[in-house]
């Protein structure tokens, strides 16, 4: 298998591993990103298409395929925040970030749908992001979708997602097909430990090869520290390189210097850098109203083998529970089937000793449901805050409150109903006291009355969103629709952080639409051309 | 194990002393695990795994061995802040009151029974202390997530491992 990546450091591209830096020293460029992921890509190469000098910050170190052997052991501590076990302040929710040369789009599962209508609307009405539609955003979308191969998946879907399909065709429930970013995938199912075919068309094999092949330069294992301003303007970030385990700092400090500056930390990097920055914030927003689609989750044990470790991770979905209620109603959820791998499923299983033991027997016959929880809609469903640990560094305070134990226990009965409709031996919920339900009769009553409750219920996130919220006036958000800083003129925010709510869909395909219109109009600004034809 | 409200609340005060008092005798960063470390470790590992390790006898101390080894690296791996974390939880679990005031075990880990651990873990497991909870929580994935990383416990799941081939 050919490795784009080290064929292109081969020949000469930009690359500089801070962990092997001898000495601090100043560096100059028009602009510079911080961030490698869905945003910090995207941004890299539109900016570097329109001749600008680029420099890509990035904390994590530059893996390839190569690298990716398809083992946990190695996959979580080099690709991960936190060694995938990033939790939230209560260590109640654990976070599935990543952490390297294409942050999460290197590690994550590939699903791509693009922002929901209705949820576009939402933002028109209560944030006033007017120039954001459906129809105004549809050719960014489907320019991110051609140039990342987004396409409906021929191949037939794997038994773990045949579970979800089966049951919910039993009650009635509309299944969807999920469109995947990738070209020629070979179905083996360890997208999330890196793609060790070159398949999958994360920001590490399209957009930052691309701007890297046009003279940008790509900083590993550097961490931006503080961005440094006066009068409205930043003048300068601040960086500390990291020691090669990538965790402690080296005591080397880089200064880069440019024009503008690009923060594309993800939604938890961002606003934490933006308050060691100590930017300017008179209403209190940054870092506020951060959400996570909390993720509860249902085990099931089938009659026959799932090997839900093996074939494209989620490629079936149902958006029937988005649609029950009001947008701003009780939270509605999504369903879908995730990986499993040994690791992830014995360290997300409840319980230990003989119980859980013989649960991880059964683990090639198991089935696994997970609803995404819509936060951010319903008026008491404010999110998390990102705020500043001891050394520095982002903690989430996400506060687990009865509106997401209301839509816990509803998700947590239609997991089981369609886990038992399509032939499930046993069903439990991910919950410290649940115990195996053999029946759909005995796990109505039983989820009905189990305490829902932070660490007894087990929740997880790979979907972090918010903190830099986007909205008309500097009174109701961070940044405007162009992810332009309200108080200082050369400072855009280009990720995830930038959504005023959830989305309510997997996000990486609304980063990049949104990202791909947002740089084409800073693009045009920097180089002095005309923006982009596209709105 | 029934707990009155009191005690539960006492427990409290008295586990962020302990807590305080553990973290500052970890301040000093990385280091390897403790003697001391290991055999609590050994001991946590040795009923979390209860069912999937082989039982008493030199096949199942070297697993546990090398589940401790899987968990050290697991920590090298962490940020610095769960490092310290981690750090804090272990210094309390080494000494000797936080061992017998906050986990109920009486023995010293090395003596400890699996029924002694496992009375302790499904302790905290439950407990009202969210903090207790959450330090239940990171031994369970430290320790499962050690064991479950070694390819030589995979047979036992039925998990063949990731394809193999020309790549
Ligand atoms: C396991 C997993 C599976 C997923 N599956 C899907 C899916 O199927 N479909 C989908 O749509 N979405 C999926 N996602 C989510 C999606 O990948 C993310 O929403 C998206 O990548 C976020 O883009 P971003 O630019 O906001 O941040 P990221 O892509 O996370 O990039 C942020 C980057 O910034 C770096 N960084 C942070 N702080 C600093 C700093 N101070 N200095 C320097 N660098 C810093 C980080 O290391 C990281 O590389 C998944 C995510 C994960 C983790």
């Amino acid at each position: 298998m050919q490795d784009p990546i080290r064929a292109g450091l081969a020949a000469g591209w930009k690359h500089i591993d801070a962990a092997t830096l001898g000495k601090g020293q100043t560096v100059e460029a028009d602009v510079v990103i911080v961030g490698s992921g869905a945003g910090g890509g995207v941004t890299a190469d539109i900016l570097s298409a329109s001749g600008l000098r680029v420099i890509l910050v990035e904390e994590g170190p530059l893996r390839s395929s190569s690298d990716f052997r398809m083992l946990e052991s190695e996959a979580y501590p080099e690709l991960y925040q936190d060694s995938a076990a990033r939790k939230t302040m209560d260590k109640a929710i654990n976070i599935l970030q990543g952490r390297c040369v294409g942050g999460s789009t290197t590690v994550n599962w590939t699903s791509s749908f693009r922002t929901p209508p209705e949820v576009f609307a939402f933002w028109q009405r209560h944030y006033g992001l007017r120039q954001l539609s459906a129809e105004a955003m549809s050719s960014w979308f489907a320019v991110m979708e051609h140039k990342l191969w987004v396409r409906a998946w021929e191949t037939p879907p794997n038994p773990n997602n045949k579970v979800l399909a089966a049951g919910a065709e039993k009650l009635g429930i509309p299944i969807g097909a999920i469109k995947r970013n990738v070209k020629g995938c070979w179905n083996l199912g360890y997208c999330g430990m890196g793609c060790p075919t070159n398949a999958k068309q994360s920001m590490l094999l399209t957009t930052i090869p691309a701007a890297l092949n046009r003279g940008a330069t790509l900083y590993t294992r550097l961490r931006a520290e503080r961005l440094r301003f006066s009068g409205g303007r930043i003048s300068a970030l601040d960086c500390l390189a990291l020691r090669p385990d990538g965790i402690h700092p080296s005591g080397k400090r880089l200064q880069l210097r440019a024009r503008h500056f690009v923060a594309a930390a993800g939604a938890i990097g961002s606003p934490a850098l933006l308050l060691r920055s100590g930017v300017p914030d008179p209403h209190r927003l940054l870092g506020k109203r951060t959400f996570l689609h909390p993720v509860i989750i249902s085990s099931a044990v089938m009659p026959e083998r799932v090997d839900a470790y093996a074939g494209a991770p989620q490629t079936l979905y149902s958006d029937f529970f988005l649609h029950q209620t009001a947008i701003d109603g009780p939270l509605g959820f999504k369903l879908e089937t995730p990986p499993l791998h040994p690791v992830l499923y014995a360290t997300t299983l409840q319980g230990f000793g003989a119980a859980h033991a013989a649960l991880m027997r059964e683990f090639t016959r198991v089935n696994v449901v997970l609803a995404l929880l819509r936060d951010g809609f319903h008026p008491e469903s404010q999110g998390g805050q990102v705020r500043l640990g001891r050394d520095g560094l982002p903690v989430l305070d996400y506060p687990l409150g009865e509106v997401i134990w209301e839509a816990a226990r509803r998700a947590l009965l239609a997991m089981a109903e369609i886990q038992f409709a399509a032939g499930a031996r046993a069903v439990t919920p991910v919950h410290e006291t649940a115990p195996l339900y053999s029946s759909w009769a005995q796990a109505k009553k039983g989820i009905a009355e189990l305490p829902l409750k932070p660490l007894l219920c087990r929740v997880v996130s790979a979907h972090v969103m918010g903190g830099c919220g986007m909205a008309d006036v500097p009174q109701r958000g961070v940044a405007d629709h162009r992810g332009r800083h309200f108080w200082l003129g050369n400072l855009s925010i280009h990720d995830g952080s930038l959504f005023p709510t959830s989305l309510g869909a997997n996000p990486q395909l609304s980063i990049y639409g949104l990202v791909a219109r947002n740089a084409s109009l800073l693009a045009a600004e920097l180089s002095g051309r005309p923006p982009p034809l596209i709105p | 194990m029934i707990v009155s409200r009191r005690q539960f609340i006492r427990t409290g005060v008295a586990g962020s002393l302990l807590l305080a008092f553990s973290g500052w005798l970890n301040a000093a960063g990385e280091r390897r695990l403790s003697s001391d470390e290991r055999a609590m470790l050994a001991a946590i590992a040795g009923a979390l795994l209860d069912g999937a390790l082989p039982p008493a006898g030199d096949e199942r101390s070297r697993l546990v061995a090398l589940t401790v080894d899987g968990i050290a690296r697991t920590i090298a791996g962490l940020s610095v802040a769960s490092q310290r974390e981690v750090g804090e939880l272990f210094g309390l679990l080494v000494l000797a009151p936080g061992r017998m005031v906050l986990a109920g075990v009486g023995k010293p880990w090395r003596e400890a029974s699996v029924d002694d651990v496992s009375a302790f873990l499904e302790s905290w497991r439950t407990s009202r202390l969210a903090l207790l909870q959450g330090a239940y929580a990171a031994l369970h994935d430290l320790t499962f997530g050690a064991w479950y990383a070694r390819p030589d416990t995979w047979e036992a799941i039925a998990y063949p491992g990731p394809p193999r081939g020309y790549f």
